[in-house]
């Protein structure tokens, strides 16, 4: 893509939102002046984000919650004026950042078809010509004459994607809108996604499952605080995001380490991953076994009996394996303080990659005790052959014509 | 991929545009006005819109735009001109008083649905954009929708009692009518643009389209406010209100059983052509204030 034209340029763009904590005429009066400065609270969403997008580019924002990439989507939607910098655009483009902004529940399903339309820019005769394609899209059927405050939610959801998708956008910004919908619905989503991206269309999208992103994105734009932190490979985003979670999660452990486990009857210590006659180092091969070791440490006298269980992620936050005590048969009896219990997973294949361990003790009655998402993590060596979470050694041969 | 080729072929000869609201003074209400009439079936739609979805599911439906303002009539003609005596010196007193009833709801329903136009359609404002002034057009588009029924029904009426607006004072109509739409149209930006960060707005519009309400001969005749303010500079600021003169002009053109005789101020016309000026200064104005202010709708609302 690297001859295609720039569709999206944006330059040296901060976005500051300004809280007000009085809203009224009496309540601004009062606090006029000096004493207002005190009922007001400003914070940066976004701080001299920079970016050029090449059309036909699929790129990702990812960043937690509060970190600005809605607010990024916004400012490039044109729907929220940066502060300082620009942002210049070209082509057509629709946002999708809510299904069925705009849908008025009192007008039928048709009525709003032609309004919504309009709202994304299409004027009335195209969307007379689009209307049986946008109509089995949705697969409404009968009921697209019926007022759409009759609509199921899910019904809802698929007429507006519907319209959004059949209004020939260049630029398509999405926002977290393809989480909705049943599962039939999200493949129908992802497949125009696809199409979508081999007509050459750009598309901006914001989400939080990462999975998605190292899947569909061709860049993936990494904000944490309103920074761009990092900007390129979609997998090293996604893995780089993760280191940014878990820096997060310890730092909120040290701020209140006493009080996240004080009632609990016992906490996961730490967990480590490593191969059967390898040094730590190390990454895993084909075939190793892996052993997961826990410290856990029951903090009270309860004789509850508890099970423990691992889960092992892919880096695109995909669950790959888990097993527990509970599912091995084993009877495991609580005593007060540290203990150490080991997992041995014998003879693994998985496919290259890292790969993140969560833990969790519960009690017989599957209530979590303690929870240790990402306790630990491992790397498995690359292998030229295969691609995917799972390996097995592939041979191919050639049986010739049937004939 | 051919498709994908012509696509970008498409794109790199469209310009860059810059994203947001440019602050260009008179040039960038020169774009607006470009954008608008490039959304203008946006702009259709969503009069259509709040037409029809106001009265869905009602057995009486439109009808419902008449009886309010028929009540009115109802109330003023029966309180105030039989009752208090109004009527005297008011020939087709019923015919007068819907005449300034509807040139005053016009004005009314123009500021008051657009000042809440913006905060009433927020989810659509913080999701898709659309040039902001779209809304408070609307709400001009579905109140002059309802002022044309109101028209058509004084047009029966006038028949009714056989004095049809068939003469030259007819032509105080379409200033008069101008005026009113321009004002309102102002104030609607102002207002809906400032209700987005101050909602106490909403709430004094109301109070203040009271006021005016009985601030234009609307129930009484110009006559009597004269002989009670007498010729002179509390009288010139009476009549110089743009409602006002905007109600006399609507009197100079309906009511033509009364307008011949009746005392109207002098120079009415010039008056009306120079609050019109003011008029279009002030929408002006008002639009900057609200191209100003909208940057931050999104995230006020």
């Amino acid at each position: 893509m690297a001859d295609s034209p720039e569709i999206v340029v944006v330059k040296d763009v901060s976005k500051r939102f300004v809280i007000r904590k009085d809203n009224s005429l009496k309540e601004r009066v009062v606090t006029l002046g000096r004493a207002g400065k005190r009922h007001r609270e400003e914070f940066w969403a976004l701080r001299n984000v920079s970016m050029t997008i090449q059309a036909g580019t699929t790129v990702g924002l990812i960043g937690h919650n509060g970190s600005g990439k809605s607010t990024l989507l916004k400012v490039l939607g044109g729907i929220l004026d940066p502060t300082t910098g620009t942002v210049a655009r070209r082509g057509r483009i629709a946002a999708l950042l809510e299904l069925g902004a705009g849908f008025h529940p009192d007008l039928t399903g048709r009525e709003n078809v032609f309004l919504n339309a309009s709202i994304l820019g299409l004027s009335r005769e195209v969307t007379e010509a689009r209307f049986p394609e946008i109509l089995s899209f949705s697969g409404i059927g009968d009921f697209i004459d019926t007022q759409v405050k009759f609509y199921s939610s899910g019904m809802y959801v698929r007429l507006a994607f519907a319209v959004a998708v059949h209004t020939d956008p260049d630029l398509l910004l999405v926002d977290e809108v393809l989480a909705v919908g049943d599962e039939a619905f999200q493949r129908k989503c992802m497949d125009k996604i696809r199409s979508f991206q081999e007509e050459g269309r750009t598309i901006v999208l914001v989400t939080h499952s990462l999975g998605q992103v190292a899947d569909l994105c061709d860049r993936a734009i990494l904000l944490n605080q309103g920074e761009v932190v990092f900007d390129g490979d979609p997998r090293q985003a996604v893995v780089n995001f993760r280191n940014i979670l878990e820096g997060r999660r310890i730092a909120e452990e040290e701020v209140a380490p006493v009080q996240a486990h004080v009632e609990r009857d016992a906490q996961i210590v730490s967990a480590s991953a490593h191969a059967v006659n390898r040094r730590p180092d190390e990454m895993l091969q084909t075939g190793d076994d892996l052993v997961l070791s826990v410290e856990v440490e029951h903090l009270t006298d309860t004789d509850e009996a508890w099970d423990c269980a691992i889960q092992i992620d892919s880096a695109q936050g995909q669950a790959v394996y888990a097993t527990s005590t509970q599912l091995l048969g084993e009877q495991l009896r609580p005593s007060k303080g540290p203990r150490w219990v080991q997992f041995i997973l014998k003879d693994t294949r998985f496919g290259a990659g890292k790969y993140f361990v969560s833990v969790s003790i519960m009690h017989k009655s599957g209530v979590h005790i303690a929870d240790l998402p990402q306790a630990c993590s491992f790397d498995v060596a690359y292998t030229p052959l295969a691609i995917g979470t799972v390996y097995a050694a592939p041979e191919f041969s050639d049986l010739g014509s049937l004939k | 991929m051919s498709s994908a080729q012509d696509r970008f072929v498409a794109l790199s000869k469209q310009p860059l545009q810059a994203v947001g609201t440019a602050n260009g003074g008179a040039l960038s209400t020169w774009t607006t006005i470009k954008a608008v009439f490039a959304h203008r079936e946006v702009l259709a739609l969503m009069v259509r819109r709040d037409t029809k979805a106001r009265y869905k599911d009602s057995a009486l439906g439109m009808v419902w735009t008449l009886i309010r303002p028929l009540t009115q009539l109802f109330i003023y003609y029966i309180v105030m001109g039989k009752f208090l005596g109004a009527e005297r010196g008011i020939p087709d007193f019923a015919i007068y008083v819907f005449t300034g009833l509807t040139a005053y709801g016009l004005l009314s329903e123009i500021v008051s649905g657009g000042t809440s136009s913006i905060v009433g359609n927020g989810g659509l404002i913080k999701k898709i954009y659309l040039p902001r002034e779209v809304f408070p057009l609307a709400s001009v588009g579905s109140a002059l929708f309802n002022f044309s029924i109101q028209m058509g029904v004084l047009i029966v009426a006038l028949f009714a009692v056989g004095h049809p607006s068939l003469h030259t004072g007819l032509l105080y109509f379409f200033p008069a009518l101008a005026i009113i739409v321009i004002y309102a149209t102002a104030f609607a930006f102002l207002l809906s643009a400032t209700n987005v960060y101050l909602r106490d707005v909403q709430y004094l519009v109301d109070v203040i389209l009271l006021i005016l309400l009985w601030a234009s001969p609307i129930v009484y005749s110009w006559e009597m406010a004269r002989n009670i303010m007498g010729e002179g500079l509390l009288l010139n600021l009476y009549t110089n209100n743009p409602i006002t003169l905007a109600v006399l002009g609507f009197q100079q053109a309906f009511w033509v059983g009364g307008a011949p005789a009746a005392q109207f101020p002098a120079e009415l016309m010039m008056r009306m052509l120079i609050a019109l000026a003011v008029g279009l200064i002030l929408l002006f104005g008002f639009h900057r204030v609200f191209a100003r202010l909208q940057g931050n709708f999104a995230q006020e609302l």
